[in-house]
């Protein structure tokens, strides 16, 4: 179970492989791996989007996403996760977010993905400020799933 | 006034991001007398302002709510609802 809050850019498919290479306990035992990678788009709500900053409330980001983690282990037959999350300025194209999930069995990693990003995207505390071209804006809420 | 009371809980108050920046600060430190609860925290930092609904609370670093009372040394976080993600 990892996860980590970097200024860094990264590539989600790298990070997912170095990530499953480097866990012993993971080899030969699963026959299931979920990722979600959000990804940023250069529109939202109508508007051309040319850059957007991710601010977050570092250390209680860290340990809600830990908390998160471990109640999917508690609810799911998982045998690890990971979520990477970027923050600082993000141009379009960038990777945000990866949550990827390892289990015995396909049904409890999609499930357990799809609520990791579902409960990341309204609980953790993460914000965005867009910069438009008349200007920046905090994004005042989250687009339906 | 919670304010002009000689507090004896010293509480550290961050504000985060839409919020932060129309208060015009990120962080505060502010004293509250015992028992204060974290919405006394919002009023003797930001005066003359009622805790706005929409704004969420943390204490010490997990997601509380404005009734609950605060410990000296504790870190009081408000700020408006998370937009992590994509997709």
């Amino acid at each position: 179970m990892k996860v980590r809050v970097t200024e860094q850019p990264f590539d989600p498919w790298l990070e997912l492989r170095a990530y499953q290479d480097s866990r012993d306990e993971l080899a030969g035992r699963f026959g299931a791996t979920a990722a979600f990678v959000g990804t940023m788009r250069d529109f939202n709500q109508g508007d051309a989007v040319q850059a957007m900053t991710l601010q977050h409330y570092a250390g209680m980001t860290e340990r809600h996403l830990e908390a998160m983690s471990s109640r999917a282990a508690e609810r799911w037959e998982l045998l690890d996760s990971l979520i990477l999350h970027r923050v600082g300025r993000l141009l379009p194209d960038d990777p945000i977010v990866l949550v990827a999930v390892w289990s015995a069995h396909r049904r409890e990693a999609f499930e357990a993905c799809r609520w990791l990003m579902e409960e990341l995207k309204s609980t953790a505390p993460f914000w965005k400020k867009e910069e438009t071209a008349t200007g920046s804006r905090w994004v005042e809420s989250n687009t339906p799933g | 006034m919670t304010q002009s009371l000689p507090g004896n809980l010293q509480v550290n108050v961050r504000f985060f991001a839409a919020l932060g920046e129309r208060l015009g600060r990120s962080e505060v430190r502010v004293a509250v007398p015992a028992g204060a609860t974290i919405e006394a925290v919002w009023s003797a930092a930001v005066p003359g302002e009622p805790l706005p609904a929409s704004v969420l609370v943390a204490r010490n670093m997990e997601y509380s709510q404005p009734a609950q009372p605060v410990e000296d040394g504790d870190e009081i976080a408000f700020f408006p609802p998370v937009t992590g993600g994509r997709g």
